[in-house]
């Protein structure tokens, strides 16, 4: 478990790191906290010829709550987690990151490592494209944003190119009375989600659904939003709740591996789906 | 007893003195195997091991890993056998271990290749430079897929996968059956896992001629049997082979006894590339090529009267071996064997073992050693039965334990149970459990609808194995042309030096279970002194220690013989100090105690004088020793074990010295919608005698619980059923954390044994005997049916509460990428299946042309950088495959057979590269959907490699990644194409369309 030699470069500027990328194009291999990467490394499964480690390039770790909500690549997620207006700002976001790994690794992950990764189990992922989030990318050619929902395409693939580096995560404030939830099974705590579920549920004053976004990851090959048009101007109880999921879990085309089936994951999401979106209208309500 | 308790006033022993061992863990300056650099010039290995389950070495070029600099030496497996021979196991058979596969690969991960270099980084560049020309074969990892007729052999030469069947009877097994009011049976399977230490193997082998001598260096931890067989593998005299254990270990519970192959392998490395050389295993060698414990399945038999008294069991025993019968294998499977009546009266037994080898790594010493098996079997057909009869769980067990007034109690197969009592512990059990609210408990939940569950197991827990139960493997025939073997010695050291400091050796090689401190107390109270004066040394070196057979760390051996050796030895110490002492005062040796560090006058307590005072006389003046006591200040003491005797002519032993008892009580609650199980209640009474060093005996249970848990819900060694190894990392091997761990109650019965000197037994295997059958039996009795298999994942719970087929472990219940293939047609190989369609632009007939057309091939396979016609039907290929940055390149072979231009074809290929390999088949049919073709497929592959060990999760969705990718370059080519050359209307023409 050594991995290949490679040429190890680590900007201090955002510039030097896209002039690395732009040098080194698909060869080069960003290490932000290396909680994913570091282990392919050493098993080589990535072989790359630079590694531009971005730990230290000022300020991507920074976050802006007032305003827009932007949250650096290189922002920990235990140092997110302990930001409490932060947290209160994206709900999704402080649901989701104490599923993400275990304490420890969320000492070292970052929010972009784990967006960039784009592991179809992962839950930051999930919770940006939930929420409605985008990213920014930069490179030597510009600057561009692109919505979380089109970011994804595969597993571990996204729209990024190889001279791009992801700067920061794009949060749409949280909206004023909408109820949040988000639950995962997964097998140990802290493991890869078999299935996750997140929902940001804004309620019309007659207890109706007036918007929903209701996030599945885990089960198919990248974090997905479901379609929930027609549910909409319902009234938000735990049979719309039941009606939405069981639409969802019909809809979707599971995974399968050795550790769940694509039947299981499909009850999955029937259940958990449920139960996220109930909690979901019941936050909305009580606000 | 009465030896240990004498000196109550400094009275160590039983006391939660603290580890002597956690500073230096604790605070990172623990030294272990990889800290060491015993001599100058160490280089540093890396083993190549086969990707394949299965497959023939035709050939093997290491002259471009030679050639790299930093590399000092590549050697192959035919190169090692000149050096090293084969390891011999008690089961006579043609099934032979090499320490590195020659001709033939056996399972994925096998030892084929070393390379030395300067350093460790180097030395894997180099592994990937050597071109190794597999003939991969059809592999087996399965049991009921090896036996079957027709199987792929692990070795022609044996003509068979079975290594060994032997049926064995005690009492009256067929009379009871038919006598008996009541049978039950119980087909079991019982999963594979491995222990996980902390650290994995490390190995410094040093090789000198002239003459011939090894030096190794190693985390092994015994049994020093195997000592004999290395020397004689490396051909060379015992006293020549010198064994050095590192000051500590990180944990082994057995595992690092298998570490003597690689002390094989390393050790003719260095005798072949002429240095001394280092190698440190890595987690993902250590989870794929080490030691794991055997999976088995088979059937088990109970006959009872309507009361309620078992009246006999029968066992078949089903056993993975894996790829070889490396010693001491098959002891496994023999070490619970006299003790098959586990804590019952039963005097009937018929016990039928078959030992398998499959495409699996080797198996071998694992907490419980054969234990969480056996009593699977033992422990679920107990609570079958109780649910049969109507018999309360606790209430079955009680009517047929062994009575507290039939100590020593001789069991059927010839384990002597020393002493006990187990009906109180099960009252303790129960007490502790709050049985009667448990039970009322589970009817409430039960009538809320929810799923749950109470189950018990309990049994004896063997310690101090007699090296000679391994010979119940052969025939008593074949036994008698052999040597006796027999006996469980163990040998402790103690001096006191001229400065009066103490010092201990064992040979008891611990892995981090606070040896020294047990045995500082032991020593300190003999002696009557404080531990603090007392130093012990852990590491062994069998050129300097006085070690036998039987030394080491293993089956509980420490308590039950270990600590009687240490106090036979201070005992021996302390008479001499008294003798002198007596002198002295000019009193018998009977009015002197030791105690404060001092020796004094019983009588007259002012007459005293210090420990190390007396000791320094026996070094400076020898002259003036008492009569009859001789000079120095060095004991050793052998312990042996008179009990245990060699197997007789009817397969009896004693298969250990001492047994404790383990009684432990499981509540579950299951969640029908996610399968989640919820420990409600887990309570473990066991009794280990004396209690040494209590808070050590807790931990003990503690870590015994958890890999009883970890069998239970989580862990296993899957492979797919062609032997591709897929659970490569702890990504995938999922071992209980913290967060895991319920909180268990832990309850304490102490009855000390007769049988040894401090009256301890062991107790290092405890609950991960019991744990997983008290969880399956909780599980059971929360699903309400009884044909339930380990581990208890979330996917099976759900399963099985959902009356949903069971998915077989290294199998999918549905199938990668979601494509569940539903189209009939011939069935296709491989665990990775899957379909789809597309819509082509093109006619069938073009878009026939195009996938048989290596140019146009090359141009829409992503990432191929060769393509060529190797016949009429068969291509070659190179291509790099991957997503993000996970590429890797691979050489493919694509045949293609049953073809019916322009609708249907087959495609078989076989694909290699660094990352991995695969091998499979795929049909494909086009059909003509309006101008264009809809083209369906539908694959089937086994893939392997370390794209297989540790990205199994990701393979399906990788896979449809690829195909989408294929199709879509297929199309747009097609447009591009047509449009540059008009070949498609050439080619049309040509149809006369």
């Amino acid at each position: 478990m050594k991995p290949v030699a490679f040429e190890y470069c680590r900007p201090d500027t955002i510039a030097e790191a896209v002039e690395l990328l732009a040098e080194f194009g698909p060869d080069a291999t960003l290490l932000a906290g290396g909680m994913s990467l570091g282990a392919m490394l050493n098993m080589r499964l990535v072989r790359p010829t630079a590694l531009i480690d971005i730990k230290r390039v000022g300020g991507l770790d920074r976050f802006t709550v007032n305003g827009e909500i932007r949250t650096g690549a290189t922002l920990r997620q235990a140092a997110a987690l302990s930001n409490e207006a932060l947290m209160r700002a994206v709900p999704l976001l402080a649901l989701a990151l104490p599923n993400v790994g275990h304490f420890q690794t969320r000492n070292r992950g970052t929010l972009g490592g784990s967006v960039s990764h784009a592991d179809p189990s992962s839950e930051i992922p999930l919770a940006l494209v939930t929420a409605g989030g985008s990213l920014e990318l930069q490179s030597k050619r510009g600057t561009r944003r692109v919505p979380a929902r089109e970011f994804f395409l595969d597993i571990l693939t996204t729209v990024r190119e190889p001279d791009e580096l992801v700067t920061a995560l794009v949060w749409p404030k949280a909206r004023a009375g909408a109820g949040y939830a988000f639950a995962e099974i997964a097998q140990r705590h802290g493991d890869f989600a078999i299935v996750a579920c997140a929902a940001e549920a804004v309620l019309k004053a007659d207890g109706s659904l007036a918007s929903l976004a209701f996030g599945l990851g885990g089960v198919e090959s990248r974090p997905l939003v479901t379609e929930t048009a027609a549910f909409l101007g319902k009234r938000a109880d735990a049979d719309l709740a039941a009606g939405i999921a069981d639409a969802a879990a019909a809809a979707v085309t599971p995974m399968s591996d050795f550790k769940a089936t694509a039947d299981y994951r499909r009850a999955l999401v029937e259940t958990l789906g449920r139960q996220v979106l109930a909690e979901a209208f019941g936050q909305a309500k009580v606000r | 007893m009465a030896a240990v308790t004498a000196g109550a006033a400094t009275g160590w022993v039983g006391k939660s003195v603290p580890r002597r061992e956690d500073g230096a863990l604790l605070t990172g300056r623990a030294r272990f195997i990889d800290d060491l650099e015993p001599v100058a010039g160490l280089r540093h290995a890396a083993i190549l091991r086969s990707p394949h389950p299965h497959a023939r070495i035709r050939s093997i070029d290491t002259s471009a890993a030679e050639k790299l600099p930093g590399v000092y030496g590549v050697v192959t497996g035919a190169q090692i056998a000149q050096v090293a021979g084969i390891i011999p196991s008690v089961v006579r058979s043609k099934m032979r271990f090499q320490v590195c596969a020659t001709t033939k690969a056996r399972y994925h991960g096998e030892p084929v290749a070393v390379v030395v270099a300067v350093d460790r980084y180097v030395a894997e560049d180099a592994l990937e430079l050597i071109e190794v020309d597999y003939e991969p074969l059809p592999g087996v990892a399965h049991l009921d897929d090896a036996i079957a007729p027709g199987a792929p052999l692990l070795f022609e030469e044996a003509g068979t996968n079975i290594a060994q069947e032997r049926d064995f009877k005690y009492g009256d097994p067929d009379g009871a059956f038919a006598r008996a009011d009541r049978t039950f049976r119980f087909d079991y399977r019982f999963p594979r896992s491995i222990a996980t230490p902390m650290e994995t193997y490390g190995v410094i082998a040093q090789f000198e001629p002239h003459p011939d001598r090894y030096t190794i260096w190693s985390n092994f931890q015994g049994p020093f049997v195997l000592q004999p067989l290395m020397a004689g593998a490396l051909n060379v005299p015992g006293n020549r082979l010198r064994i050095v254990t590192p000051p500590n270990s990180g944990g082994s519970f057995g595992i690092k006894q298998a570490v003597y192959a690689y002390m094989v392998l390393m050790a003719a490395v260095s005798r072949l590339v002429g240095a001394p050389v280092k190698w440190t295993e890595d987690r993902l060698e250590h989870l794929m090529a080490s030691s794991s414990a055997t999976d088995r399945t088979g059937e088990v038999e109970a006959a009872f009267s309507k009361e309620g008294e078992l009246l006999a069991v029968r066992y078949k025993n089903v056993v993975n071996l894996g790829a070889y019968i490396r010693a001491p294998e098959p002891a496994s499977v023999y070490r619970m064997h006299s003790t098959s009546s586990g804590a019952y009266r039963v005097r009937n037994l018929a016990i039928e073992n078959t030992l398998v080898v499959t495409n699996r790594m080797p198996a071998g010493l694992n907490r419980g050693y054969g234990g969480p098996q056996f009593y699977f079997a033992l422990e679920r057909i107990m609570e079958i039965a109780a649910r049969g009869l109507g018999i309360d769980i606790a209430e079955i067990r009680r009517r047929n334990i062994v009575r507290k007034d039939e100590f020593p109690y001789d069991s059927p197969a010839g384990s002597q149970l020393d002493s006990g009592d187990y009906e109180k512990c099960i009252d303790e059990m129960l007490r502790l459990a709050e049985y009667p609210a448990l039970l009322e408990r589970r009817d409430a939940a039960r009538k809320a609808g929810k799923l749950f569950g109470i189950g018990i197991a309990l049994g004896v827990e063997p310690s101090g194995s007699n090296m000679a139960y391994v010979g119940l493997a052969q025939t008593a025939e074949q036994r008698g042309k052999a040597e006796p073997k027999s006996g469980a010695n163990a040998s402790v050291t103690i001096s006191i030096d001229p400065s009066g400091s103490i010092t201990v050796q064992l040979d008891s090689t611990p892995n981090g279970q606070g040896h020294a401190t047990v045995a500082a107390q032991i020593v300190a109270q003999t002696l009557g002194v404080s531990p603090d004066d007392i130093d012990v040394l852990t590491e062994a070196d069998t050129r300097t220690i006085a070690w036998s057979i039987a030394s080491g760390n293993y089956s509980n051996r420490f308590a039950s013989a270990v600590t009687s050796a240490i106090l036979g030895c201070a005992q021996k110490l302390a008479l001499k100090l008294k003798y002198i002492a007596a002198q002295d005062f000019k009193v018998e040796v009977e009015a002197i105690e030791l105690g404060g560090g001092a020796a004094r006058v019983i009588a007259d307590p002012q007459r005293a004088i210090g420990v190390g005072k007396l000791a320094a006389r026996a070094h400076w003046n020898p002259a003036g020793m008492p009569d009859g006591v001789s000079a120095g200040m060095t004991e050793t003491f052998v312990l042996d074990a008179p009990t245990l005797t060699s197997p007789g002519g009817d397969d009896r032993v004693a298969s250990a010295m001492t047994y404790g008892f383990v009684a432990d009580l499981a509540a579950v609650e299951i969640d029908k919608a996610t399968g989640k199980i919820e420990i409600v209640k887990y309570v473990s009474v066991h009794d280990v005698g004396t209690m040494l060093n209590p808070m050590i005996v807790e931990g003990q249970i503690t870590g015994g619980f958890a890999h009883g848990l970890g069998a239970a819900l989580y862990e296993e060694l899957v492979h797919d059923r062609a032997g591709n190894f897929v659970s490569g990392s702890f990504a995938e091997y999922l071992c209980p954390t913290a967060p895991e761990m319920p909180h268990i109650e832990i309850g304490h019965v102490s009855t000390p044994t007769p049988v040894n000197a401090t009256g301890a037994k062991g107790m290092g295997d405890g609950s991960s005997m019991l744990a997983p059958a008290a969880l399956a039996n909780a599980a059971a009795d929360a699903l309400g049916r009884e044909d339930i298999e380990l581990p208890l994942s979330l996917n099976r719970l759900w399963e099985l509460a959902n009356a949903k087929p069971v998915t077989r472990s290294g199998t999918y219940g549905g199938t990668y990428g979601g494509t569940k293939p539903k189209s009939s047609g011939p069935e296709l190989g491989g665990s990775l299946q899957g379909e789809g369609s597309t819509i082509l632009s093109a006619p069938p007939a073009e878009v026939w042309r195009r996938l048989l057309d290596p140019e146009v091939l090359a141009a829409v396979i992503p990432g191929c950088s060769k393509m060529q016609r190797t016949g009429p039907n068969a291509f070659e290929a190179e291509v790099s495959v991957g997503v993000a940055g996970i590429r890797g390149v691979y050489a493919a072979r694509i045949r293609v057979a049953d073809q019916h231009p322009p609708s249907s074809m087959r495609m078989d290929f076989r694909a290699n590269g660094r990352l991995g390999n695969g091998h499979g088949s795929a049909l494909v049919d086009l059909v003509p959907e309006g101008t264009g073709t809809k083209l369906s497929y539908r694959y089937g592959a086994d893939v392997g490699g370390t794209v297989a060990a540790v990205g199994a999760r990701m393979l399906g969705s990788v896979t449809g990644v690829l195909i989408a990718q294929f199709f879509k370059a297929f199309e747009a080519y097609g447009s591009e194409g047509a449009a540059k050359a008009g070949l498609w209307k050439k080619f049309s023409g040509w149809l006369g369309k």
